[in-house]
């Protein structure tokens, strides 16, 4: 179609042979730069708002770190790796960083797993699906700061509505804001409350992509429910898997609103009990307004997030695929000698 | 058993039991607006009563207007700041992001392959990794306390433009571009009518991903704003603050805080579901 027809943009052949660009008309010359030049112009608000509100203060955060910074004048002088150095050897970070990872690890692995049942259930030929998938993404929806609000309240020390409950069936009430663990329990029930079902829509979607046969297959074999959830479904959703694993480890290192807002002070505890790396830069930042040590702090979390998310990578890609291979090959002789027989 | 059960993956609904488990899942969803809802139609003496009980009491009017017209927690400004910063965000995203996609999925240029790892390499960066030179930034600028400080940093997002360029190097043919230029459409008329039409549905969810995501955003506005001048999320900071032992104050700012968003969700919520579910496969 298009080679019967004359492009604007380009010189015809007859123009080309009577003399090439030299000879091209100004539309024709606006419309060469149209195609060449547009496409970068379209691309240029992205880099443009990443280079001034992304890209220059990551370089300028390394820069202040290293810096004793004047918030009066805004300028700073250079104190070396001072910062660093005194950050590592807080205890407070230590504390913060312990809090994070515990927090972490209380949400992440229960709401993976949960997550994954509540998508294999989706993934079934459900009434209202529709109904079903906006119930389960609703929590979503609402404000971490809303979340936490509830969620404290629920988890109160004196009169909660957890502590009442357990009361009902005999439990003696849990400190939920003094002790260590059970803060870190709490505050990770609202990550799951608000994150579960999102991840299980993005699970679901990666479920829904398996081709069907695969499970009739498996079925034919006699394969049970469990088994061909093992076989088959986990398996075929593992980059899926591997991207919620890697986006839930870099948001549950960067956990902030919470924690922050599960007391009224916001300080992480009467002992720092859930103090937050975030929190702590917060703190450092602008409880304490040293810029230099928050900005320390931000490079230290980085690097932390980044070896984690890497590690992350390396062993679920290893432990699933390891577990595809066994899989595959077993079932496979098993299918092979009955067959012969 | 098992012969049976198979025929269900394919045809069959499925057992009452996975009915029952999600309606769990379910209740456990909605239970916390429940709650809230207890608490903040309550007075303070309902939170301390050793038996308290699962009606709503009376006192939620009362409760929400004296959230409504605290001066110290400024509601109303708050949810003009959270609607104006959300729409802007929003709008600018997607029409930012629906154009770099435009580029990246459908124009040729030298360079869109490295240019375009750069933009997905970008969104592996933690917004706190900037957030303390952002700050001096703003400050240099003179833009703390107001609501520019909030917008200006998420006009595009890395993954709106990964998003775009996703949909529509998959769903916009490229003989219609070819179309419209040999028709004589400039570029930028040919992204107009041709780039921005085919991207309707994904620009839809990206319009909502953004505006729940801003709506909710605390860290960066928490740090640049100030009290006379808050977001949402702000402002219920603030509530907690003023009434931290009333309970019954806090948790009926929240529900008020909450329904705009609710309202939305209940609206639009489907083409947000369609919009994750449609992401996860291709992304």
């Amino acid at each position: 179609m298009s080679s019967t027809l004359t492009k604007p943009d380009r010189p015809t052949e007859e123009q080309r042979r009577a003399g090439g660009n030299a000879k091209l008309t100004w539309r024709q010359r606006r419309g060469h730069w149209d195609v060449k030049y547009s496409p970068y112009l379209y691309i240029a608000p992205f880099f443009l708002v990443f280079a001034v509100t992304g890209l220059f203060p990551i370089l300028y955060t390394a820069f202040i770190s290293t810096q004793d910074w004047d918030l009066v004048r805004n300028t700073g002088s250079y104190v070396g790796f001072e910062h660093f150095a005194w950050v590592l050897q807080d205890r407070e970070f230590w504390i913060a960083l312990r809090n994070t990872f515990s927090i972490f690890l209380f949400s992440s692995v229960p709401q993976i797993i949960v997550a994954t049942v509540i998508a294999a259930m989706l993934d079934q030929n459900l009434r209202a699906k529709t109904f079903w998938r906006m119930g389960v993404l609703l929590p979503y929806v609402v404000a971490p700061v809303a979340v936490s609000l509830i969620f404290s309240n629920m988890f109160g020390d004196k009169s909660g509505l957890v502590n009442t409950l357990l009361g009902d069936i005999g439990i003696n009430p849990i400190l939920w804001h003094t002790d260590v663990i059970p803060s870190h329990i709490a505050i990770a029930t609202m990550v799951n409350f608000r994150w579960t079902g999102y991840n299980a829509l993005i699970l679901l979607a990666a479920m829904q992509a398996i081709p069907r046969d695969l499970f009739e297959a498996a079925a034919i074999d006699g394969a049970g429910a469990m088994r061909r959830f093992w076989s088959v479904t986990i398996p075929q959703i593992r980059p899926t898997m591997v991207f919620v694993i890697i986006t839930s480890t870099i948001g549950g290192l960067q956990i902030f609103d919470e924690p922050r807002m599960y007391d009224t002070f916001g300080l992480g505890g009467a002992n720092k009990q859930w103090l937050t790396i975030t929190m702590y830069l917060y703190n450092t930042g602008w409880g304490k307004f040293n810029f230099g040590r928050a900005a320390a702090v931000a490079w230290i979390l980085f690097l932390i997030i980044v070896s984690i998310s890497l590690v992350n990578f390396f062993l679920t890609q290893r432990l699933i695929a390891s577990d595809t291979v066994a899989k595959k090959v077993k079932p496979k002789r098993v299918k092979a000698s009955k067959g012969g027989k | 058993m098992a012969r049976r059960r198979s025929t269900s993956i394919s045809s069959g609904r499925p057992k009452w039991f996975v009915y029952g488990v999600l309606a769990i899942v379910l209740a456990t969803a909605i239970f916390p607006f429940y709650w809230s809802f207890l608490i903040g139609s309550g007075d303070q003496s309902t939170i301390y009563a050793t038996n308290f009980s699962w009606i709503p009491g009376g006192n939620f009017i009362h409760n929400a207007t004296e959230v409504l017209k605290n001066p110290a927690v400024n509601f109303w400004k708050a949810l003009g700041n959270s609607v104006i910063v959300s729409t802007t965000t929003a709008i600018t995203t997607v029409v930012l992001s629906t154009l770099a996609g435009f580029a990246f999925a459908k124009l040729r240029f030298r360079g869109s392959g490295v240019l375009l790892v750069a933009v997905i390499a970008t969104m592996a960066v933690p917004v706190q990794l900037g957030v303390v030179p952002l700050y001096i930034l703003m400050q240099k600028f003179g833009w703390t306390g107001s609501l520019g400080a909030v917008i200006i940093p998420a006009l595009v997002t890395a993954f709106g433009v990964f998003w775009m360029t996703q949909y529509l190097s998959q769903s916009l043919p490229t003989e219609l571009i070819e179309a419209a230029r040999v028709d004589g459409c400039s570029m930028i008329r040919t992204f107009w009518h041709v780039g921005l039409t085919a991207a309707r549905p994904a620009a839809a969810m990206l319009f909502l991903f953004t505006f729940v995501t801003t709506w909710n955003n605390f860290f960066w506005p928490f740090i640049v704003l100030d009290q006379n001048n808050p977001t949402l999320p702000v402002a219920l900071s603030l509530l907690q603050a003023n009434y931290f032992v009333d309970y019954s104050l806090v948790l009926a700012g929240v529900l008020l805080a909450t329904v705009p968003l609710l309202l939305l969700f209940i609206f639009a919520g489907k083409q947000l579901v369609s919009g994750i579910m449609q992401g996860a496969v291709k992304g």
